[in-house]
């Protein structure tokens, strides 16, 4: 059996009478890469911040990385990386200092810090930017330098909420090409985009609409059930049944 | 016209909408000068009391017997040589000494008077008026009894000297009203203004709104026209509390007090559209207003040291502080009871500073984003 | 007429130069769009455009006014949208639009024709508080308070940036129409595949414009030969192309791979030397390029 890292059962939130997240089932395998797609406000951040053990569901099973998010949110915060399009790294910090910081809230060695930083460093081709504040670096660079430091206590799971948007095209496909080197290390992708093309990247995809989850299916699989040519029509053609529109 | 209207009345929406901006404009004068009033009147106790008697007669015993039952003091030390009187206000060891001249009951007897020193820590102005009130009152009393014993005709008097430590000056236990409007109106003022200037900076509003018709010039006008409301009703709200609650008297005259208050209304928004205009987030504006004039109102105004005391640059730097001002001159006509012409200089030169002000912020108010 | 030119913008702050030289021409009636990431001068340029910031060098007209001299005319006649939807989050809906009515002097009533396809949508939420409003909405209300006062040209400075694609589609379909009604519109994003929907465009990067035209002849002009490659696990697939001899780049477009190749190879070849590497189901075809493309080929060089 394959390992599951992510399993939900009927997970729910409830703002007063607003049913932000409305039973939400779906397992998630090691190492794959799951988009969760969704227009905005159908609940995807709500659900988000429920995996990361930032916020209590109002009832449903969740577990993350074996943890439940009722009651073992701090051992799930030490199993996952977060990222996301507004905030990621310290401006006014160096690079260096920048990991080291990471490093350190994470509970790593000086040894094991000093060693993945050369190692992330290189990989990126960074060296000569070590020394460099974070703030005069391009928003291309920062974004890999983010990822990076994401995965860099090696999470079980990382979660990138719109880890791409306003990257130039080339960093934007370089950005991926990282995510796919992660999966290969066997860390779980969970990824929200507004790009449509990149839902084609994804090994599964999830769209959600009025707070629950309307299709869950390999890509292939979606534009097949909606004789669609791409992402972007499968995506248009489920948003566009949504009522809520506004919450 | 109906432009700036809209404008002032959004204005009013986002300080009605904000709960913590309501609780600032309208709370905080309320609180502040219940919390300063609860303070002054406080009831002091255990006040430690040290005597020097050199002539160590009946009489100086007998009143030393009366404040050593009265619950109110503590005798904590007789001294025996004037020197040490200062050590015990070095180390804190007295609030007061009590200094009987030498042949106190001599002089009392033989020439009808006689001479005691009350040596009191002004430290804490307002507790060492207290202290003072306290025992020249045991001393009246003392006297009035011995009076009524007495076979000498005419009566004794016995003549307390005040001599104030570390603050000569003795100020009137009603200066923080005054000093209390200076703050209040300086924070509303300038602070609330440039907060919401530049809150339209962060958000990109501003953006928007200097694209459009509207002159920049009535961009801030209707910025500062309900905070200007605020104020002013801020003012009356103290006043009567002051005078109602705190018995504060009014003793002079309220066209001047109102005109007094406006002009400095008007010299705190300047420094706050001032503010606005050089900083471009809500948290350094916070900053600048707390650092650049509350500070300075607190501190170099008069409000709490005296500025007679401080050392001479200090003195010099207290001369630009617009409260310094408004706080002197609202104490002549308020407390005082004084007219007009005795606050005539400080009226010019606080409106001098609301002209120049005014002038050097709409200077540099930009018509564009840098 | 010109609803707005540009001749040789340069603006920098410090040491970044945020416009390096950026010349445009617009006509009234025209939807140009200008198209790149974050940080290609974007916002610059649009703030030199509506009299936010003075250039360093270089002059622009909007309407024929000239930007630093008639600015506050020009004020009077464009309508702006700036990055984050700048509307007052603690009012409502139909408080920040007649707010803004009334600062350019005119009522909801007068020009509602003009926005009357957008506001019967927001209706139903007029009195909800802007900052309660989802992504999507807020920027329709946005772009209703742009138009409000009936502007010779609209300035929209990334409008669609976070919105969800549907939002997105129906946004540039009201763009469309109000096109027709002769408003010169200037749209700047991030997103490539927006630009199909305007009328002319330029890829910006690094504060220099890298082709202005038609999206039609944008594309037309890729000198390159297309191919797109599928096959089964794509990652690896990516990698190996790389490493092929006449393979010059290739990089993932959402379910395929776009390659440019040397003129010597042969779609056949290519899915031979693939299969010979252990690859299956590999598909390789011909293709016509994207905006996409062309943009990557030209920010590359």
């Amino acid at each position: 059996m394959e390992n599951i890292v992510i399993h939900t059962d009927g997970l729910t939130k409830k703002f007063g009478d607003f049913t932000a997240v409305d039973h939400i089932s779906f397992d998630v395998k090691q190492a794959e890469i799951f988009g969760f797609l969704g227009a905005n406000g159908a609940g995807k951040t709500t659900a988000m911040r429920m995996l990361c053990g930032l916020s209590k569901p109002t009832s449903g099973k969740a577990t993350v990385a074996g943890f439940d998010v009722y009651r073992q949110s701090e051992q799930i915060k030490k199993n996952i990386g977060y990222m996301s399009q507004k905030f990621s790294l310290y401006e006014d910090l160096k690079v260096r200092e920048n990991i080291r910081l990471f490093g350190g809230i994470y509970g790593m060695t000086d040894k094991q810090i000093a060693e993945g930083t050369d190692r992330m460093l290189d990989s990126l081709d960074f060296q000569q930017e070590r020394n460099t504040l974070v703030k005069s670096l391009p928003l291309g660079w920062k974004q890999k330098l983010a990822f990076s430091l994401a995965i860099f206590h090696n999470p079980k799971i990382v979660f990138l909420d719109e880890p791409t948007g306003g990257v130039d095209p080339a960093t934007r496909r370089r950005f991926w090409e990282l995510i796919y080197d992660a999966a290969e290390k066997g860390i779980t992708i969970f990824v929200t985009t507004h790009y449509m093309d990149e839902a084609e990247y994804c090994n599964r995809v999830s769209i959600m609409v009025d707070g629950r989850i309307d299709a869950l299916d390999f890509p292939h699989n979606l534009k097949e059930r909606y004789h669609a040519g791409s992402m972007d029509e499968v995506f248009q053609q489920i948003a566009r049944k949504a009522k809520r529109g506004d919450n | 016209m109906k432009q700036f209207f809209a404008f002032v009345r959004k204005e009013f929406y986002h300080i009605f909408r904000d709960r913590r901006t309501m609780l600032i404009l309208l709370a905080m004068p309320i609180v502040l000068i219940i919390l300063f009033g609860f303070a002054i009147t406080t009831e002091v106790n255990n006040i430690r009391m040290g005597i020097f008697a050199p002539s160590n007669d009946d009489l100086t015993r007998q009143i030393t017997d009366r404040f050593q039952s009265n619950p109110y003091f503590d005798l904590v030390a007789f001294v025996t040589d004037p020197q040490q009187i200062e050590t015990l206000f070095r180390k804190n060891e007295a609030d007061i000494v009590l200094v009987f001249e030498e042949d106190f009951q001599n002089n009392l007897l033989h020439t009808g008077t006689a001479a005691v020193q009350l040596i009191i820590d002004g430290s804490e102005p307002n507790t060492a008026s207290t202290i003072n009130n306290y025992t020249s009152s045991v001393l009246s009393y003392i006297q009035q009894e011995l009076a009524g014993t007495s076979s000498v005709s005419g009566g004794f008097a016995i003549v307390p000297q005040v001599k104030l430590l570390y603050n000569p000056q003795m100020k009137s236990s009603y200066t923080f009203v005054p000093g209390v409007m200076g703050l209040i109106l300086m924070l509303i003022c300038a602070m609330m203004t440039s907060i919401s200037i530049v809150r339209e900076k962060e958000r990109g509003t501003m953006e928007v709104l200097l694209v459009s018709p509207m002159r920049p010039i009535g961009i801030i006008l209707a910025k500062v026209v309900p905070y200007f409301c605020i104020s002013a009703f801020n003012v009356v709200t103290i006043l009567l509390l002051a005078v109602y609650v705190l018995d504060v008297p009014l003793a002079g005259s309220l066209f001047w007090i109102s005109v007094l208050s406006l002009i400095y209304i008007f010299v705190a928004l300047a420094l706050g559209i001032m503010i606005s205009s050089v900083v471009d987030n809500q948290v350094s504006a916070m900053l600048a207003s707390a650092m650049g004039l509350m500070m300075p109102v607190m501190i170099l105004s008069g409000m709490i040291f005296p500025i007679e005391n401080m050392p001479n640059i200090l003195q010099w730097l207290s001369n630009i502080v617009p409260a310094r001002w408004y706080i002197t001159a609202i104490k002549k006509v308020m407390i005082e009871g004084l007219p007009v012409r005795f606050i005539l200089k400080e009226l010019g030169i606080l409106s001098l500073m609301g002209v120049v002000l005014i002038t050097v912020s709409l200077k540099l108010f930009k018509n564009r984003l840098e | 007429m010109t609803a707005v030119t540009a001749n040789g913008l340069e603006k920098a702050y410090g040491q970044v130069q945020a416009l390096a030289g950026v010349s445009l021409d617009v006509p009234a009636g025209e939807l140009f769009g200008i198209i790149g990431p974050d940080g290609a001068g974007k916002t610059t340029l649009f703030r030199i455009l509506t009299t936010l910031i003075l250039a360093d060098k270089g002059t622009a007209e909007v309407v024929g006014l000239d930007v630093v001299n008639d600015y506050k005319e020009i004020r009077k006649k464009v309508g702006y949208m700036p990055g984050r939807f700048s509307l007052y989050q603690d009012l409502t809906m139909e408080e920040n639009l007649s707010f803004f009515a009334t600062l350019f002097n005119t009522t909801i009533e007068q020009n509602y024709d003009l926005v009357k396809d957008i506001y019967v949508q927001l209706e139903p939420f007029k009195n909800r508080r802007a900052g309660d409003l989802s992504g999507g909405m807020k920027q329709k209300l946005a772009l209703c308070c742009a138009l409000i006062h009936k502007p010779e040209v609209l300035f929209l400075d990334e409008p669609t940036t976070g919105v969800d694609p549907v939002s997105r589609k129906e946004f540039w379909e009201m763009l469309g129409r109000l096109k027709v009604q002769g408003i010169a519109i200037l749209v700047s994003t991030p997103y490539m595949d927006e630009a199909s929907l305007c009328d002319r465009i330029s890829l910006i990067n690094d504060g220099k414009f890298l082709m202005t035209d038609s999206p039609q002849k944008i594309i037309d002009s890729y000198p390159e030969t297309i191919w797109a490659v599928s096959g089964d696990k794509m990652p690896r697939l990516l990698t190996a192309l790389r490493k092929i001899p006449g393979v010059k780049t290739a990089f993932a477009f959402g379910d395929v791979h776009h390659v440019t190749v040397d003129k010597g190879l042969t779609t056949g070849e290519l899915k031979q030397t693939l299969e010979k590497d252990g690859y299956t189901n590999v598909e390789v075809k011909e293709i016509k390029p994207g905006i996409e493309d062309v943009y990557m080929l030209l920010a590359g060089k």
